[in-house]
Order: structure tokens, then sequence, then C-alpha cells
């Protein structure tokens, strides 16, 4: 047992006489990565958050080294060596990576001054040691999201943590990222650093954890060894009694004779959608598959008016539609899922009822007399979606900032469904959603088809692409590089070697 | 007997149970209504040898606070859609000048059209540089407050112009209907057009989305450009009405009516529990917030105290307000 850096005992702890964590344990060996795993509401977060002294336990006790230590503060908990990498970055944009990296322990000349010199200096030796090849110069705004969590961890590591914490790392990152992320994970492992993984991402648990401990409704469920389990059994300890969905397309014969529902034409969008041309028929499902910065989400966005198009042209049932602003795209019933909920999604401050009726009013509905909102009509609604959906919130009154990340998507979803669309464009529906959430929402699209409804979705989740979609559109530079049927595509690897461009 | 008692403390003790609730509320939003009685009580009984509750003193309140009030209204909608506006006051001074100007040379309908005319201007110009061009709203306001002071100063010589329509003077500010004076109508119309367009028509669902989130309210296919655009225009239009407030309660135009105004304006509007960054706002609450500075302007002349000492008493009383009610929530 002397080689457990943390030790987390009996740990309790409730929110409004809620229980949210109950007698959980939690224990880390040094060198370790150990996967934290549960749905979205499971405690995960809450534990992570005594871990690093941003809420204080009711009961338990936390062992640092074999020290019992009580954190006050995040400032105590970062002095024992514990770093949290966010979900949501704390990087400062307008900072180079350097001064990112030593931000309030900045290098100082002999006029004491900062030395900014010095810092890209102590900056490039610590990215060399981690094998990540970053300019410490570059503004934190010039990077992509992958070096940003990169640069992130590098703060950490400047700070001499011993102990990480990453929560969901990957949901942002292409698969080249990913796997820049995997290679350091495993140098920080031998350098005896330990790391705590939070992620509903099966294959990379299965890729880089030694060992897993699943929480479920605030209770400790299953700590293993991973070499241990299968993905199966460990999707059954987080669902509990429910059974684990195995998501298989079955498969069904379209009719692509007719009209198409959509039809996008040599489409040009700067600076990421160059020439894309495609159709979408009533009942059919077409993923779009590519890695970030292929220009996926922002073919989306085009569709959608959110940026104007420069040249091409987007037919509706054969009717060519004004693409200028998302109001004009709402009226040719097309409604779009953002890829950033919280940003784009969302108003965080608002109410789900509120969130809820806003397209609709831009659509001139839940009106009387065409002036003034019906509240009795949107509430009644969106009481019913809520139902629906099984949105988690005991009334449609509450703001959606208080709702788990599950919930707020299904409020999105809600609030776009309710517009009764022709065409969904979906992006990314499932980042960030538990398992369970998951199943529903990729039921829900199966469901959308079947009603004759077309249904468009980027997802970086090859198995959920492939098991809801009836074509996939590969997309690199902004193009169309490849139109696959799903016939056509037979395992998960070949797939994502097609992807890589191999 | 007494086992019995403790165990069912542990389970719900109504005390506890009303402490929970009171933790619960956003009391914020009710700081402005709490803060009014606790006023309103003081000066009743501290000043009651002082003529503050006669009906006349009450009125005068409304009297004085009508033009912040309907300003303060429309500044509701602005700070709702996260934008400022700080040429109110000027933009009232200087539309108390265009309409005592067109009144004594044109009449009645020519004037009333001159004023609102100088507020449409205004909010047109203010629009299109915050949405159009993209400069912040602070910057366009602060540098159109000048430009407005400065016209109305240099078309007048910086005289006074006075208005001797007596038709004019009465419908904006010295006449009476029955009991009421026009002033407290004017502030009446403010307060229920004002709600309702916030609370139960599109536009004010939009502004509140545009100023919660504008990117999200973007992909909700609203036009938050164009809601700005419109909610300039409407505080611009009804500064100028202000303007023509003050015109007819001191029968001229002169580029001093207003001036400074915004600052009350925008301290009644965050008082009243309205965010100062946008997305959530109340037209009952500035309502409120406006009469509660107005109130305490005329406690604090009541009780003699030089408008000198006056100004440091309402600067402390705003920083408060805002203290309480301004501050950004934490997520």
């Amino acid at each position: 047992m002397g080689s457990n850096i943390v030790e987390m005992r009996s740990i309790t702890k409730e929110f409004n006489r809620i229980p949210v964590l109950e007698q959980v344990n939690f224990e880390l060996r040094k060198g370790e990565v150990h996967a934290l795993l549960g749905e979205n509401g499971a405690g995960k977060s809450t534990l992570m958050k005594i871990l690093c002294g941003v809420y204080q336990p009711d009961g338990g006790e936390i062992r640092i080294q074999g020290n019992p230590v009580k954190f006050d503060s995040s400032n105590e908990s970062r002095a024992r060596g514990i770093a949290m990498v966010f979900q949501e970055f704390s990087l400062i944009p307008s900072l180079t990576v350097a001064q990112n990296i030593f931000l309030m322990q900045e290098a100082r000349n002999r006029f004491g001054l900062l030395d900014d010199h010095m810092d890209v200096r102590r900056a490039l030796g610590l990215l060399q040691e981690m094998g990540v090849e970053i300019d410490p110069r570059l503004t934190v705004s010039q990077l992509s999201t992958g070096y940003r969590q990169l640069t992130e961890i590098a703060t950490a590591l400047s700070k001499d943590a011993r102990i990480l914490i990453l929560d969901e790392p990957t949901a942002s990152l292409t698969h080249t990222e990913t796997l820049a992320l995997f290679k350091l994970i495993r140098r920080l492992k031998e350098r005896g650093i330990s790391i705590i993984y939070i992620s509903h991402r099966m294959e990379e648990i299965f890729q880089i954890a030694d060992r897993i401990t699943v929480l479920r409704d605030g209770r400790n469920v299953i700590t293993d060894e991973i070499k241990n389990l299968t993905i199966h059994r460990v999707i059954e300890h987080i669902l509990g009694h429910k059974a684990a969905q195995e998501v298989k397309r079955t498969g069904q014969s379209l009719d692509r004779s007719g009209r198409p529902l959509l039809e996008v034409r040599n489409l040009i969008c700067t600076p990421a959608v160059n020439n894309i041309s495609f159709k979408l028929h009533a009942g059919e499902v077409l993923g779009i598959a590519g890695l970030m910065g292929s220009g996926r989400t922002e073919l989306l966005q085009a569709i959608f008016g959110i940026h104007p198009i420069k040249s091409g042209e987007v037919r509706v049932k054969g009717e060519k539609i004004k693409v200028d602003g998302a109001q004009a795209s709402m009226c040719a019933h097309i409604a779009l899922i953002p890829e950033d909920r919280r940003f784009q999604g969302l108003i965080l401050t608002h109410s789900i009822r509120d969130n809820f009726v806003l397209p609709s009013i831009t659509l001139q509905r839940l009106l009387h007399r065409n002036l003034f909102v019906d509240d009795r009509k949107g509430n009644s609604l969106a009481d019913s979606y809520l139902r629906k959906l099984q949105i988690r919130s005991d009334s449609i009154f509450k703001e959606v900032r208080f709702l788990s990340g599950g919930n707020q998507q299904k409020v999105v979803i809600a609030k776009w469904m309710s517009t009764e669309p022709d065409i969904l464009l979906m992006d990314e529906p499932t980042a960030g959603v538990d398992i369970g959430t998951k199943s529903e929402i990729i039921e829900m699209i199966r469901q959308l088809a079947s009603e004759r409804k077309g249904v468009i979705i980027v997802s970086s989740e090859i198995n959920e692409l492939l098991s809801v979609s009836d074509r996939i559109l590969v997309m690199r530079k902004g193009q169309v590089s490849q139109e696959l049927d799903r016939s056509e595509i037979h395992s998960e690897e070949k797939f994502h070697a097609i992807l890589q461009g191999a | 007997m007494t086992e019995h008692t403790t165990s069912s403390e542990h389970k719900s003790h109504p005390l506890n149970e009303a402490a929970k609730f009171i933790r619960h509320i956003y009391w914020r939003d009710y700081v402005v209504y709490i803060t009014f009685l606790i006023v309103f009580v003081i000066f009743s009984i501290g000043l009651a040898d002082k003529g503050f509750l006669t009906p006349n003193n009450l009125l005068n309140i409304f009297r004085q606070t009508a033009t912040t009030a309907v300003m303060a209204v429309a500044m509701t909608f602005v700070l709702a859609s996260a934008e400022i506006d700080l040429s109110v006051g000027a933009v009232a001074g200087l539309a108390s000048v265009t309409t005592a100007l067109i009144v004594g040379q044109y009449g009645l309908w020519a004037g009333i059209i001159a004023g609102l005319m100088t507020g449409l201007l205004v909010g047109l110009l203010n629009g299109f540089l915050v949405t159009k061009i993209g400069i912040p709203s602070f910057l366009v306001t602060l540098g159109m407050q000048g430009i407005a002071t400065g016209v109305a100063m240099w078309v007048t010589h910086t005289a006074p112009v006075p208005i001797a329509n007596t038709t004019y003077t009465f419908i904006f500010g010295q006449g009476n209907v029955g009991l009421l004076p026009t002033l407290l109508l004017w502030t009446s119309i403010a307060l229920i057009v004002g709600h309702i367009c916030l609370k139960h028509t599109p536009y004010g669902r939009q502004t509140l989305a545009t100023g919660g989130n504008e990117t999200a309210a973007r992909y909700s296919g609203i036009n938050t450009k164009r809601i700005k655009y419109i909610t300039f225009v409407i505080m611009s239009v009804t500064a100028a009405l202000a303007g023509m407030l003050y015109a007819g309660r001191l029968r001229s135009g002169r580029f001093q009516w207003g001036q400074g105004d915004e600052l009350s304006v925008i301290a009644a509007v965050v008082l009243g529990g309205t965010s100062l960054f946008g997305g959530k706002g109340s037209v009952v609450g500035t309502i409120f917030g406006a009469i509660l500075i107005g109130l305490i302007n005329n406690g604090l002349s009541l009780m003699g105290l030089e408008s000198s000492q006056q100004m440091i008493v309402r600067g402390a009383i705003i920083i408060m307000a805002v203290a309480l009610t301004g501050r950004k929530p934490q997520s």
C-alpha cells in the first residue's frame, strides 16, 4: 500500500441534502494511469473537485503519500502537486505559450523585471522534455485545441505537479492529436507521474489506462486492472441494470431515385468549405467524417447560414433557398444542433423554457395575435418535450447551467425538434454526453430517419458514425475526398485508415 | 415528549425550511423593493414634520423622476442586450432644444415631431456605428454625448430657448389630469409598454437572448445586430421624449437639461435588477429603481443637505446598489 500516492477513503458529500457521494473510496498508485468512469452525475467531477480542494468533503479522509491532508482551497492541493487540466481551458489566449506556462512564476532579470527570453528558453526545455513541438513564442490564440491542451499540461508540470487530473482530454482532439497526447501520457508515467483520466470514450481507456474505477449514483461500483475487463463489462458496470445497448446499424434499403430533400451544389464558404456538392434524401442519415479542421463543422454552419457563403447553392426539395442568416434556413425547415452546446446552443443563465421557445419565436410560432409570446403554449410544449426526451429537471423554469451536460444537450435537441425540421444537421451531438444519453440520441436519430426526415451527422466517434449512417462523406481540406455507402465499410480499422488519408 | 420534539426537529424544522428557502431565492432581484420599502419607512417617520408624506411632496417626487424613469425603461433593453448608451442625457438636452425652437416657430405638432426626429437620427447613427461598423457602444455613445451637447450649445449659443405654447407645456410636464400630473402618466405609459415589450413580445425575448449569449442567439435564428440596432433607436427616441418632458416642465429647451442623467438612469436600471452584463432585466424593477433615487434626492433635500452633500450620498448609494445587484454571476 506504500505505493499509493493518493488515498481517498469513505468520501461523503451532499448538496442541498441530496447525497452526491456516499462512502466513496479511490486510490491512485505512483506512476499509473487510473481511469475514472461513470455516467454524467455519477459523482466523478465532485470527487475530483474534492481532491483539488474546490469542494470540502462532508466526511471521509484524504491521504497524500500516506499523510492525511485537508484542502481548504485549490491552492493548497496544488502545493501538494495535484493539478487538474480542465475541459474548458484556463489559458489566456492573448499571451504566448511561454508566458502562460510561467504565469505568476516568471523569470526575472537582474533589474527585477520580467525576463521573457529566459522564460522562452525554460519553456523550450520543458516542452522538449515532454516531447512536444510547440514554439513557445506563439500566442495561445494561434494554437489548435490539441496544442492548447498540451500547453496546459506543460503549465501543470512547470509547477512540479505529481498528480494530473485529465477531464475529457480528447473531447475536442483529432486522432493525431490524441496519439500525441497518449505518447505524452506514457512518457509522464515513466517519470513517475500519476494520472487520473476521465473520459467517456471506451477505446481510449483500454488503450491508455492501467486500472479503472467506476462510480454509479455516487457509490463505488468496481476498481480493477483494465486487463481483467472487457469494454462490454465496463459498460455494464457504468450503466448498472440498464442493458448495455450494442450500437449496430440495421441495414435498410433507401430509395434514392426521387427528388432529394437537400441538395448542395458547389458550395464555397471561406476558408474551410471549398466546393462541396452532395445530396440528402428523405429518410437518410448522412454521416460526415474527417479530421479536425477538415471543414465538417464549417459545412454545416454554411448550410445553416451562419457564415456568408461565397458561391454555390443549397436546394431544399428542389427549390433554391437563400442562405443568409440562420432564420432563412430555419424557414426552409433546416435545424442545426451546434457543436458547442454551452457557447452556441444555449443561453446558460436562462431557463429551459426560455431556451426552448427561442427558435419557435423566431419562426413566428407560439405567438398569439402575432404580437405576443404565448407563454402558456410554450410552457406546455416545453413540458411535453421534457417528458418525451426524459430531461432530468424538476421544472422547465430551471436555469440550464444547473443541468448536467447530457441534459443540456437534450434541451438543445428539444428546442430544435420542436420546430419540426425536415432536415436536421447535428454537429457532434454526443460529445461529452454520458452513455445512457448517447444511446438515446442515437435512437432518436434512427427514429427521425424512419419518419422520412433527413439527418446529417458530424462525429469524431467512428463507431457512432458507422452505427447510424446510411452513407458517409469523408472530408479533407474543405472538400469531399470520398463518398462511401455504409455497406462498403467493413471494419472500423479500415475506415480509420481512410480518414487518415492512407 | 422531549425526545419526540428533538427527532422531529431533525427531520424538518419549519424555521430551517424557511432559512433554506431564503437562501435559495435570488434575493438580489428583490434588493430594489426591499431598499425602497426601508427608505420610504425611514423618511416617513424621520421627515414627517418636514412634510415628506404630503400628497404634494409625493407627487413632486414623481414629477422629478419622470424623465429618468422614462429613459431608464429604454435603458433596461440596452443593458439587457449587453450594450450601453452614455449619450442619453445629452440627447435629452438636444431634443429639448430642437423641440423648443420648432414649437416656437412652427407650432405644437412640428415641435413634437422635431424632438422625436432628433432622437431617431441619433439612434440610427448610434446603432449604425455599433452594429455595422463594429465600434463598442461605450465609445460610440461617449462620443455622441459630446456631439449632442455641442450641437445643442451651438444652435442656441448656450442660451435657454423659452416655450410659450401652453398646450405643449401641459402635455409634456406641467399639466394635471384630474389629480394626477401628466408626468406621472408618462411614467406609467413607459412602465406598461416597456414591461409588456420585455416580458411578452418576441422583441423582448430576443433582446434578452442576445444579451445572454449572442452566439447562441444567432444560432437560434435571431438577427442579433438588428435587435441591437432597434434597441439603440428606441433608446435615443425615448431619451428625446425625456428631453421634451424636461422642456415642458421647465418651459424651455436648454443643452443642460438632462446633463449627467446617464449615470442615474443606468444606476436606476442596475438597482432594479437588470444585469450590466446582459441577458437579464426587469422594467418594473427599473421604475422602482428610478423612483427610489428620486425618493432619496427628495429626502436629502428635505433634510436640508446641500446639493454637494446630496451628490456624495447619491454616489455612495449607486455604488452600493451595483455591489448588491450588479455582480457577474459565478458559475
